[in-house]
């Protein structure tokens, strides 16, 4: 312990320094590209979890049991080295080689759908915590299926789960480390990489725990500032109890 | 791709399996240290010294911010310099995954305890019991039953974490997998067999809680 020669002056040295904020841009695309996914892909499957049609259910619900059962390094894998083997020999030719950053894309489908997979579960549980009153009053007013989802149920249920969507947004950037696995460059790798040329671990480290601190810290303000404006006046919002 | 090969998962089973033990080995010892010390910490956050509970809350935020890998990075790279000698990377792992989990585990704890409403404590020292009877006797086992759903639910999730210790080749499971598929050159075999086992064990616990949760509801 006392052998340890601290520096923490290489943190702020080239090419260090490039590559703690390279690393930075990276998670934060990676979290962002993922985070759109998950709302489009979350929103249809757990709107289709509360659908009448048994088939479609069937199928939403399968989705989410799949990408819950089954650890996201599991998931790193098998988008990286499966995928392109089991797909036809074109495409996956195109996946390994023409595509540019294979492992940002793979990276960026496998969080994101397995983020949708809970996403789905948020907004399944803000549909069904919408009184049901308020879809038979607009079913009754002439409103078809469709639009009741769209008027009603959608806005309302996404206003409802405002709170538990934001900390499944800051777990996609968590989630961003396992992308080291495939080599993608984010936070948790280039702090690794820093480690290895210089030996300074401490500080290495130090400094993704910093970046990580400081994107939660910047979430909780803006989150808390959204949640307020979300927050149905009259309704007790969850999270909140 | 050739056709899928099966033989290379059985050939190699016995290798699988000894990875498997180790994770189910370090998911059991991680989920009784997180919740033994999740419990703790729960009582330190709803401790009446306001230092001592900001204390608690700073440990809770802390780990809840920072993803597993880089807290795996940080023990491997701590206990050797701190013990001054190099320990096996299993109790590394061990030390991790207990820091991380203690912290999920104290807020759900914490939530079930909360679940229970104050006039019940009220209650219990109005009949004669001391507060700590009360938390014991009426408390407790309410608050255990409510939140024993949510409990097993993050084991589940702690168990595939345990795969996470990849990073730091401890053989696990999911480390024991790309090792044979790395040898053999059978990732797709490989990888696939991998999802099924998470999948089974974990389809199947979460099914259990399931059906637990309709007797564990008051």
């Amino acid at each position: 312990m006392s052998s340890y020669n601290w520096n923490w002056a290489v943190l702020v040295s080239q090419p260090y320094l490039g590559w703690l904020l390279d690393g930075l841009a990276t998670t934060v695309m990676l979290a962002l590209s993922a985070w759109m996914i998950a709302l489009v892909v979350g929103t249809l499957i757990g709107l289709a979890r509360t659908l009448p049609n048994p088939i479609l259910r069937g199928l939403a619900t399968a989705y989410v049991d799949l990408f819950r059962n089954i650890p996201v390094l599991v998931q790193m894998f098998l988008w990286f080295f499966v995928l392109p083997e089991v797909v036809p020999p074109e495409m996956g030719h195109w996946l390994k080689r023409d595509l540019p950053y294979p492992e940002f894309f793979s990276a960026v489908m496998c969080l994101g759908l397995y983020a949708a997979s809970r996403v789905a579960e948020q907004v399944r549980s803000g549909i069904t915590s919408v009184p049901p009153g308020l879809s038979a009053a607009a079913r009754a007013s002439g409103l078809s299926v469709a639009q009741t989802y769209r008027y009603i149920l959608l806005p309302l249920g996404f206003r409802i789960i405002v709170p538990p969507l934001t900390s499944e947004f800051l777990g996609i950037f968590k989630n961003t480390s396992i992308a080291l696995t495939i080599g993608v460059m984010e936070i948790t790798a280039e702090s690794r990489q820093i480690e290895s040329y210089t030996f300074q671990g401490y500080e290495a480290f130090a400094a993704a725990t910093a970046l990580y601190l400081s994107i939660s810290l910047v979430l909780l303000f803006l989150t808390r500032r959204l949640e307020a404006r979300a927050r149905i006046p009259g309704w007790i919002s969850r999270g909140n109890g | 791709m050739g056709p899928l090969d099966a033989n290379v998962i059985l050939r190699n089973l016995p290798y699988l399996w000894e990875g498997l033990q180790l994770s189910l080995l370090l998911a059991a010892l991680a989920i009784t240290g997180g919740i033994l010390f999740g419990a703790i910490m729960s009582v330190l956050r709803m401790s009446s010294i306001r230092p001592v509970a900001w204390l608690a809350v700073g440990y809770v935020n802390f780990f809840r911010s920072v993803p597993l890998i880089l807290v795996i990075f940080w023990i491997y790279f701590l206990v050797p310099l701190l013990l001054g000698r190099a320990t096996g990377p299993f109790l590394s792992a061990w030390i991790a995954f207990t820091l991380f989990e203690t912290a999920y585990y104290c807020e759900i704890i914490r939530a079930g305890v909360q679940s229970i409403p104050k006039g019940q404590i009220s209650a219990g020292v109005a009949s004669g019991m001391s507060r700590l009877q009360a938390m014991r006797h009426i408390v407790m086992p309410q608050a255990f039953r409510n939140m024993m759903p949510i409990l097993l639910t993050q084991s589940i999730i702690l168990f595939q974490d345990t795969s996470l210790v990849y990073v730091v080749t401890l053989r696990d499971f999911m480390t024991s997998v790309v090792t044979v598929a790395n040898q053999d050159l059978r990732l797709v075999e490989l990888y696939l067999f991998a999802a099924v086992v998470y999948f089974v064990i974990c389809f199947t616990g979460s099914r259990f809680i399931n059906r637990l949760g309709g007797s564990f509801r008051r």
